[in-house]
C-alpha cells in the first residue's frame, strides 16, 4: 500500500455502482440472518421462559456457539455447503441467537406479576395474554437485543467475505484492496460497513418508539401502572 | 460423515503435525504468544481509563459512544486498514504481525473500557459517600470501595476482550502471521477439508478454553457477599452490554 494515496476520490466515484450494490448485498445478507435469528428465537424464547432450568441450558449452549470465532464457523461449512449463501447465512443466524433468546427470555419473565394476575382476572387466555399483554412489554428488552445482534452481524458479514467474494457484501472490498494494495477500497469497504451498522441501529430505535406509543407518555403515568 | 470424522481424527493424531515450525504446537504458541501480548496492551490502556472515567464521571457520553461506534468496525477492516501505516513504519513485519496485533489490541480494548467504566459507575454511591464520609482520599475511595466492587463486571469485560482476541488472531493467517488460523486458511485455499476442520476445532477449541477459564477467574475474584447479591439481580445482568 506504499506511494498510493489513502483515498483515491476519482476511484470512488467511478465505483458508486458497485458500492451501492455491495452494500445492498451486505444489508440483506445481515438482515435476512437477523430475521431468521428472531423468528427462531422467539419460539425458543417462547418455550423456555417459564421453564428457568430449560432456559439456563439453551443459553448455555447458545453461548457456546457465540464463542466460535466466526471465521471458523464460515470456514466449517465450506465442506458442506461449499460457497452458497448459506455458508455465510447459518453462522450468522447462529450469532444473533445468544442475544435475542436471553433478551427475549429476560424481557418475557420481567413482566410484573401483577401485570399477569389482571390479565388473567380479566379473563385472557393464556395465549391472548402472551400476544397482547407479555409480548409488547417485552418489546424494548427484544429490540435492544436486535440493535446489538444487527450491529454485530453487520460487521462479521466482512469476515465472510475471507471466504467467499460471492457472499461478502462490502468486506468484497476490503479483499480487493488487501490483494491490490489499494488502501481506498479497504476505507470504503469498511467506512460503509460502519454506516450500514449505524443507519440499522437508528432504524431500530426508531421503529421501537413506533411499537411501544405508551413509553412516550408521562412518566408518572406509567409508574403508576407499574407500582 | 463418518469417514469425515476418523479423517480430522488422523489429521490432528499424525505426528507429523504435531512438530516443526508449521506443527499444531508450534502454530498455538504463536497465537497464545500473540493473543497474551494485545489483551496485556489493551490491559494497560483500558483498565486505569477506564477506572477513570468511571470515577470521575468525566467524558463518560463521548467514551461510551466511540465504543458504540468501535463496536460496529469490523475487526478484519481494522487489521487489513492498519496496513498502510504498520507498513510505512516497518516495511519487514509491517504486512504480518504488526497490523493483526493492532486489530487485537483496539478491538480488546473496547469491552474492556466500556466494562471498568459501567462496573465503576453502579458501585452504590451511597457506600462511596459513606467512604469519604469515613476520610477516604479518592485515590482510597477507588481503589478500596470501588474497585473491589466493580471486579466482577471488569473481569467479564477482560473475559469478552480475551475471547475476542483469540479469534481475532486466527485472521493473522490472512496477512501470513502464522496462528492456528494458518491451518485453516490454507486448507480453504489447497482444498484438504481435513487440515481446514483441524483449524476449526483447534481454533473454536482455544476460544471455548479461553472462555470457560477466564470464567472460572471471574468466579474466583468475585467475593462471596458479592456472588449472592449477583444472584438476586439476575435479569438485570442479563440485559446486553
Amino acid at each position: 500500500m506504499r506511494d498510493k494515496p489513502l483515498l483515491d476520490w476519482a476511484w470512488v466515484f467511478d465505483h458508486l455502482d458497485d458500492i451501492g450494490g455491495r452494500s445492498l448485498q451486505h444489508l440483506q445478507l445481515a438482515l435476512l440472518a437477523v430475521a431468521a435469528g428472531l423468528a427462531i428465537s422467539m419460539a425458543v424464547g417462547i418455550i423456555v421462559a417459564r421453564r428457568p432450568r430449560v432456559a439456563a441450558v439453551v443459553i448455555g449452549v447458545s453461548g457456546i456457539l457465540y464463542t466460535i470465532p466466526s471465521i471458523a464457523a464460515f470456514a466449517a461449512l465450506v465442506p458442506i455447503t461449499g460457497l452458497s449463501t448459506l455458508t455465510a447465512l447459518i453462522p450468522l443466524t447462529a450469532y444473533t441467537q445468544l442475544i435475542l433468546i436471553r433478551n427475549i427470555v429476560a424481557g418475557l419473565t420481567g413482566v410484573a406479576p401483577e401485570v399477569l394476575e389482571t390479565a388473567d382476572a380479566m379473563g385472557y387466555t393464556p395465549r391472548a395474554r402472551l400476544l397482547r399483554i407479555e409480548l409488547p412489554l417485552a418489546i424494548p428488552l427484544i429490540v435492544a437485543g436486535l440493535r446489538v445482534a444487527s450491529v454485530s452481524t453487520i460487521g462479521l458479514v466482512t469476515v465472510a467475505a475471507i471466504i467467499g467474494d460471492n457472499f461478502g457484501g462490502l468486506g468484497v472490498f476490503i479483499n480487493d484492496g488487501l490483494r491490490n494494495f489499494f488502501p481506498t477500497a479497504v476505507y470504503v469497504g469498511a467506512v460503509m460497513s460502519v454506516l450500514l451498522a449505524v443507519l440499522v441501529d437508528v432504524a431500530f430505535v426508531l421503529l421501537e418508539r413506533v411499537a411501544t406509543p405508551w413509553s412516550r407518555l408521562p412518566a408518572t403515568v406509567v409508574e403508576t401502572g407499574g407500582a | 460423515m463418518m469417514e469425515g470424522l476418523i479423517d480430522i481424527a488422523s489429521w490432528l493424531l499424525h505426528p507429523a503435525h504435531w512438530s516443526g515450525p508449521d506443527g499444531i504446537p508450534a502454530r498455538a504458541w504463536e497465537h497464545l504468544a500473540l493473543s497474551s501480548v494485545a489483551l496485556l496492551l489493551a490491559l494497560l490502556v483500558a483498565v486505569p481509563l477506564g477506572l477513570l472515567i468511571g470515577h470521575t464521571r468525566r467524558g463518560d457520553l463521548l467514551a461510551i459512544n466511540l465504543a458504540n461506534l468501535a463496536r460496529a468496525v469490523p475487526s478484519y477492516a481494522v487489521m487489513v486498514m492498519a496496513l498502510p501505516l504498520t507498513l510505512s513504519l516497518d516495511p519487514r513485519n509491517g504486512l504480518t504481525i504488526y497490523p493483526i496485533a493492532i486489530a487485537m489490541v483496539l478491538l480488546a480494548i473496547v469491552p474492556i473500557l466500556v466494562n471498568a467504566y459501567t462496573g465503576v459507575r453502579d458501585v452504590d454511591r451511597e457506600l462511596v459517600e459513606a467512604a469519604r464520609a469515613m476520610g477516604c482520599t479518592e485515590s482510597q475511595v477507588l481503589r478500596q470501595v470501588e474497585l473491589p466492587l466493580a471486579i466482577p463486571v471488569i473481569v467479564g469485560g477482560i473475559r469478552t476482550a480475551a475471547v475476542q482476541v483469540v479469534a481475532t488472531a486466527a485472521l493473522g493467517a490472512i496477512l501470513g502471521y502464522g496462528g492456528l488460523g494458518r491451518h485453516l486458511i490454507d486448507g480453504i485455499a489447497r482444498r484438504e477439508y481435513d487440515r481446514l476442520w483441524a483449524g476449526v476445532i483447534l481454533i473454536a477449541g482455544l476460544a471455548i478454553l479461553t472462555e470457560v477459564l477466564f470464567a472460572d477467574v471471574q468466579r474466583r475474584l468475585t467475593s462471596p457477599g458479592l456472588r449472592i447479591a449477583r444472584t438476586g439481580a439476575a435479569a438485570e445482568a442479563s440485559e446486553p452490554r
